[in-house]
């Protein structure tokens, strides 16, 4: 989060469902996770967001650097699938418990 | 000189005074004066101290110079971006020109959304179609030694200078710097008020909303 930003607030990034790991029926994958980027539908649409930069933002009881806020850095890869679930590498894996939680993917690096 | 025949494996047909003779050797005596010319040998080398190992060609340096990164085909002098991420995130900006290190040079212009001069790298801008002329204004004192970080002349610190708090960290922008501003935005205004809306364009910031797909936005 940005130090007391007062004045307008933008959203520059798409809001993304961490959806588990990479996993077969038995087994997952922790070091690759699983992402539904909104309004992302089919295969052809994640070619857009192939590459760009994604953070994992929770809230933690004890302060770093000032503030409660943490968040873990990754990259959308590729597509997982043909529904437009997009898989993702972070620079630590996640923790089980952001599943079901949002992730922000930005639209940075950008191509555009 | 005619092949010498072999009468059989090291023998041969002509003697060795006979074939002095044949090879002329007496005449190259008399022309040298009596004695056969010896060539010099070369200076022998003196023997160096070190032999490697193996025999390795020294590479050769590479003369290949790094360009400045490729401008992407959608930003061009003039072009309105949109800065994705930093201090001014969502701002509509001016692109001036791409200096040598391969940032973007931009400007808000600073009167109108607050934007100075500034660099910016080209992964964190979006391009759009929208363009402000830009013929007017002058940018050739821009460049990347433009915006080095001013140097502080650190004296030697006595004792007691060493605990107190450098509060000399001044964050004022030098004055030259905020003239070369207002030399800069003067042109582009005047170029900004010329279209419709482009005022309010570029004050207004750029934010996703509610059902928004970037990828299927043109810009």
């Amino acid at each position: 989060m940005v130090k007391g930003r007062t004045g307008q607030r933008v959203r520059l990034y798409v809001r993304g469902t961490i959806l588990g790991f990479k996993r077969s029926k038995s087994n997952q994958y922790e070091n690759t996770s699983l992402v539904q980027i909104e309004g992302v539908n089919t295969k052809e649409e994640v070619a857009w967001y192939a590459g760009k930069r994604m953070a994992y933002v929770y809230k933690t009881k004890t302060k770093s650097s000032g503030t409660h806020y943490r968040c873990i850095w990754g990259k959308v890869t590729r597509p997982h699938g043909n529904s437009g679930v997009v898989r993702a590498k972070f620079k630590s894996n996640l923790p089980a418990e952001s599943m079901g939680r949002k992730v922000r993917v930005f639209m940075y690096p950008s191509s555009i | 000189m005619a092949p010498q025949s072999k009468l059989s494996l090291g023998i041969k047909r002509a003697s060795r005074s006979h074939t002095y003779h044949r090879r002329g050797l007496w005449a190259i005596k008399a022309k040298h004066g009596g004695a056969f010319p010896k060539a010099e040998k070369p200076a022998a080398a003196a023997e160096p101290k070190f032999y490697p190992a193996d025999d390795v060609k020294p590479r050769a340096p590479s003369t290949r110079k790094p360009n400045p990164t490729k401008l992407r085909s959608s930003v061009t002098p003039g072009t309105v971006l949109i800065l994705l991420a930093g201090r001014f995130m969502g701002k509509r900006v001016v692109f001036l020109k791409q200096l040598k290190s391969g940032l973007l040079l931009i400007t808000g212009p600073f009167k109108i959304n607050g934007v100075p001069i500034r660099r910016v790298n080209q992964a964190y801008v979006m391009a759009t179609s929208t363009k402000v002329d830009i013929s007017s204004v002058n940018l050739d004192k821009f460049d990347d030694k433009y915006f080095a970080r001013a140097k502080r002349i650190k004296a030697k610190k006595t004792e007691r200078e060493l605990f107190e708090t450098e509060k000399e960290a001044t964050k004022n922008l030098p004055d030259f710097k905020k003239d070369d501003q207002k030399v800069i935005d003067a042109e582009l205004v005047k170029a900004i008020e010329a279209v419709p809306d482009l005022k309010t364009y570029l004050g207004a910031r750029f934010s996703l909303r509610d059902g928004d797909k970037p990828h299927e936005m043109t810009f």
